[in-house]
């Protein structure tokens, strides 16, 4: 029984990352109707931009040119990365989205990948082809409760992730903002008539996706301190499975279905060999969308941003 | 000075002359109608004056505000409110998140207050719903607010539709096809508001239609359009007495 919670909690863990990063696929998709395929990338270089930002808070703070306790410097890393991403995030919207919203979806398709493939090889060519690992700002605290351990990352994790979740739930649901994206998802000639700037809804929904990759980023950081230039690959696309499996374009979905995915893979990885748990993992999803192709909170023929 | 000044408009698609030397003049608070038989163009014109296309040629004024060039935001934040032919309405949403969304330009909270939900937010948000819910209810559907559009009768989409537009605040509103597909009781239903949207908001109206004896009735001025061209300009007596008019709907009598 212990066991089965403590696999509770990693699932949380795992599924905060996959919900966070599932959104900004979801998003995207709902109101451009193409998939973000630098996503997972964009997630990668979240983490480094954490990264950066936390070792050199952490220098400078060694040094005492500036005084900072450490769960500041990983406050302000968190703000600063999720800053810092959101701009990348509306770069790409700018120069790899914007000239082909009227082009054929294979093209933006293939244009997502190889933005991609850019921003791995461009940190390659930056910081080389080692791994690099994460600052540890925060000591480790254990809890026991009932055999189950805890750790304070943990519940920081799985908690932050879920307020941000709640937040965009919100945005999207009682801001101006958030309902023009949901607009924009049913079409784009009615609602710049109507006095709605698209190009602006399309720059935040890249931005706020991107900042959401961001946090997941760091937080695989603080959680695996180990970063490597092809990280947003097997992460990015296990995101997007998410996004489908949740029904694309649903908020909703894409938080469900990420933490779907999550307690999925542990719970293989607990009663079968963890070299099949992502075969056994992905072919119960694949079953799933036989049943659902549309996803879980998914419409047939549509991919409306809905909550 | 005329509220909507349009001059020399010309535009092609490709090689197809959709519009000819368009002129149109309308004074604040004036019903002008623009009739035509299918393809005359008609639409084209609301897609150019709403900036769906760029004019190749001509000159749009609007209060003194050029309006060539602009994005479809910006003109519709200068007060050129619209509706559609076919409903063009989002699936998903309330009648009242439709006519809350059309206040978009009209608040000015930015993102900030949208994450925080700061006082001006609030405010803001909580003003608008208060404008939207008076729109409903002088279009009759404020016990509508909260259902799903897709739940809602032909004629209370139409309705929904022109609160919409009129959220906008405009200082003129484009009617394209008001009272398509409606039945007769819908239709005369639609003629009272748009008597009464005239009346109480004092707007400048531009409407497209086809019915027309609707033209006849609500329009002080109306052009008759055929194949991108004026052929005719006047009031609804002149217009209907005009063989020009006549020949383009009924097609040319020939005596043998």
């Amino acid at each position: 029984m212990t066991f089965f919670f403590q696999n509770v909690v990693n699932a949380l863990q795992y599924g905060s990352f996959y919900a966070l990063i599932a959104l900004g696929y979801s998003m995207v998709y709902s109101i451009l109707m193409l998939f973000n395929f630098a996503h997972g990338d964009i997630f990668m270089t979240g983490a480094y931009i954490g990264f950066g930002v936390a070792t050199g808070l952490t220098v400078l703070a060694a040094a005492g040119t500036i005084v900072l306790p450490n769960w500041l410097i990983l406050v302000l890393t968190i703000l600063i990365a999720m800053f810092l991403t959101s701009m990348l995030g509306m770069l790409v919207e700018r120069l790899g989205y914007r000239p082909l919203r009227d082009a054929p979806r294979a093209s933006a398709a293939i244009t997502g990948m190889m933005i991609g493939l850019i921003l791995e090889y461009g940190n390659l060519l930056l910081l080389g082809p080692q791994r690099r690992s994460f600052p540890r700002l925060i000591q480790t605290v254990t809890y026991d409760v009932g055999g189950v351990i805890l750790t304070n990352k943990k519940i920081m994790i799985v908690a932050v992730s879920m307020v941000l979740m709640y937040a965009l739930h919100l945005f999207i649901s009682r801001t101006r903002w958030g309902l023009a994206m949901r607009a924009m998802a049913f079409d784009h000639v009615v609602v710049p008539l109507m006095g709605v700037p698209i190009n602006t809804i399309a720059r935040l929904t890249f931005a706020l996706g991107s900042a959401l990759a961001a946090v997941a980023g760091i937080f695989f950081g603080l959680a695996y301190p180990v970063l490597d230039p092809y990280m947003g690959i097997v992460f990015g696309w296990k995101a997007f499975v998410a996004a489908i499996l949740g029904g694309r374009g649903s908020v909703m979905g894409a938080t469900i279905a990420g933490f779907m995915l999550g307690f999925i893979e542990i719970f293989v990885a607990m009663v079968f060999p963890s070299t099949l748990r992502d075969l056994i993992a992905y072919s119960i999803i694949l079953g799933i969308l036989v049943f659902r192709p549309h996803g879980l909170f998914g419409e047939a023929y549509s991919a409306r941003l809905r909550l | 000075m005329p509220l909507l000044d349009v001059k020399k408009m010309t535009h092609y698609f490709g090689g197809l002359r959709a519009v000819h030397d368009y002129h149109l003049s309308i004074e604040p608070g004036q019903i002008r109608g623009l009739i035509g038989p299918n393809g005359a163009g008609k639409t084209t014109i609301f897609n150019l004056l709403t900036g769906i296309h760029k004019p190749t040629e001509g000159e749009i004024l609007l209060d003194g505000n050029s309006l060539v060039g602009l994005f479809p935001h910006q003109i519709a934040a200068l007060g050129l409110g619209r509706t559609f032919q076919n409903l063009c309405l989002w699936r998903h949403m309330t009648v009242l998140e439709h006519v809350m969304l059309a206040r978009y330009a009209r608040l000015d909270y930015g993102l900030v207050g949208a994450f925080f939900g700061t006082a001006k937010r609030q405010r803001q948000e909580a003003e608008s719903e208060i404008v939207a819910r008076k729109l409903l209810r002088m279009l009759g559907i404020e016990d509508l607010a909260e259902q799903n559009v897709l739940n809602l009768s032909y004629g209370n989409q139409r309705r929904v539709e022109m609160a919409r537009a009129l959220a906008t605040e405009p200082k003129i509103l484009f009617l394209d096809e008001p009272t398509a597909g409606m039945t007769p009781e819908e239709l005369i239903q639609m003629m009272a508001i748009i008597r009464q949207v005239h009346a109480e908001l004092g707007l400048a109206i531009f409407l497209i239609e086809h019915r027309l004896k609707m033209v006849m009735e609500l329009c002080e001025q109306i052009q008759t359009l055929v194949f991108g061209e004026v052929i005719a300009e006047g009031t609804p007596e002149e217009i209907q007495n005009n063989p020009q008019v006549i020949e383009a709907y009924l097609g040319k009598e020939t005596l043998h």
